[in-house]
């Protein structure tokens, strides 16, 4: 392949589907380049939304025919990850919230789901909507920044909304500038460090799901466009088992931080 | 790679999922596992209580078994003793009996002979007249051979 290709397949991959109104009308594309803020990647959203509802569509079904006897096989491997998910928040909470562990099962078998169409060859679902006439499309919600800044900024407000709940409106803003240093003097240094703690939060969810996700898919995308047809197998199938860890690794990292995070936000300091 | 709206549509999504699972698919998961829970650890103390009711049961059996062999052996040795007792009875009465019996035989024995002695008596002296009477026919007073023979007779008593 020439150097020009090469990289123009690269960035046919990375580039998402996107969808804006430009002029009045729904554009799509090239035409959304100057639309700015509104832009909806309509390829990650629709990934995104139908793996939540597939995970959301089968888990209830499950749940509506659950038996406390003797459970099926299906119904025994959902209520692993229930009890997963339950465990994880049960560990990190001294009194726990009924609203916790659900937000834990949701992130990690959702981002787990997003995180696994990373394991389709990268050629075969694009190719497919190429077909079909999209001329972008990006099957892995996980590494588009929007999607993991939407659910970092979800657990953020989760954070925010917790720490009020539980302290009270002073007591988080005691915890925002009464912290590390304990005297008038220092609170605006102290507000400085401890917004940045705060907002750090948000910020390496996102970038940490974003980062392994995102460049797990470049050298998916680099071995099918450097390696010759027949020997792509040798370095992706590799890569992929590997990844297979990465992407189990990353979905829990997101559920384990978050619990972390919301289990801090109910501490009293 | 820039920041747009599709933040918001997936951190909306993110609120609508995560409430549903909260809502709908948590709540009937979590309450079988929590029920099954309950009924296998409600099962393991009843295998538990089994186990020692079992334990306690033989030994109560076990105790009973004893206690049973203990009377068992008491009334054998009882029977025993009753059977001595009864035979020792047996034994007392039939000697008795046969004391009776024969005290009852030598009395009629007795009487028989007596009434056979009188008998006798009364026919030798019958026969002593009829033959003083052959041997004497005529010329014997009647009178005085009879006292005679009187006589005779009160000797033989």
């Amino acid at each position: 392949m020439a150097a020009d290709s090469v990289s123009g397949y690269i960035q046919h991959h990375l580039t998402n589907a996107s969808m804006c109104m430009a002029d009045g009308h729904i554009a799509f594309n090239h035409h959304c380049e100057n639309a700015g803020f509104w832009t909806w990647h309509i390829d990650s959203l629709l990934f995104s939304v139908g793996l939540g509802a597939l995970f959301l569509g089968i888990f209830y079904y499950v749940g509506q025919r659950a038996t406390e006897g003797v459970p099926g096989k299906f119904q025994c491997f959902v209520e692993m990850l229930i009890e997963f998910a339950d465990n994880a928040v049960r560990d990190a909470f001294h009194r726990s919230d009924r609203f916790i562990a659900p937000l834990g099962l949701t992130i990690f078998v959702w981002v787990f789901l997003m995180n696994l169409m990373d394991l389709v060859p990268v050629d075969w679902l694009p190719q497919l909507f190429h077909l079909m006439g999209a001329e972008y499309f990006k099957i892995v919600p996980t590494t588009d920044l929007n999607i993991t800044f939407g659910m970092s900024l979800g657990v953020f407000i989760l954070i925010v909304f917790y720490s009020i709940k539980v302290k009270g409106a002073k007591g988080f803003a005691k915890e925002l500038t009464l912290n590390p240093f304990n005297h008038w003097a220092f609170i605006p240094f102290n507000f400085l460090l401890e917004s940045v703690t705060l907002l750090a939060k948000p910020f390496s969810l996102a970038l940490r799901l974003f980062g392994n996700l995102y460049a797990g898919e470049l050298i998916f995308i680099l071995i099918a466009a450097l390696v010759p047809m027949w020997f792509q197998w040798t370095l992706s199938v590799p890569w992929a088992i590997f990844h297979i860890l990465v992407i189990v690794l990353q979905a829990f990292i997101f559920m384990m931080l978050t619990i972390v995070y919301l289990a801090l936000a109910h501490e009293d300091h | 790679m820039n920041i747009n709206a599709t933040m918001f549509g997936q951190l909306i999504s993110f609120a609508i999922f995560v409430w549903f699972c909260y809502r709908f698919v948590w709540p009937p998961l979590i309450d079988a596992i929590e029920a099954r829970q309950k009924k296998i650890a409600d099962g393991l103390a009843d295998a538990q209580r089994a186990v020692k009711d079992l334990k306690l049961a033989k030994e109560k059996a076990t105790d009973h078994l004893k206690d049973a062999k203990a009377e068992a052996n008491k009334i054998v040795d009882q029977a025993n003793k009753r059977k001595a007792q009864i035979i020792d009875e047996a034994k007392e009465q039939a000697n008795r009996e046969r004391e009776k019996i024969i005290a009852q035989g030598k009395t009629e024995v007795e009487a028989e002979r007596n009434r056979v002695q009188e008998e006798l008596r009364a026919q030798l002296a019958e026969l002593a007249v009829s033959g003083a009477e052959k041997i004497l026919e005529r010329s014997v007073d009647k009178d005085v051979s009879q006292s005679i023979v009187d006589k005779l007779v009160a000797e033989l008593k």
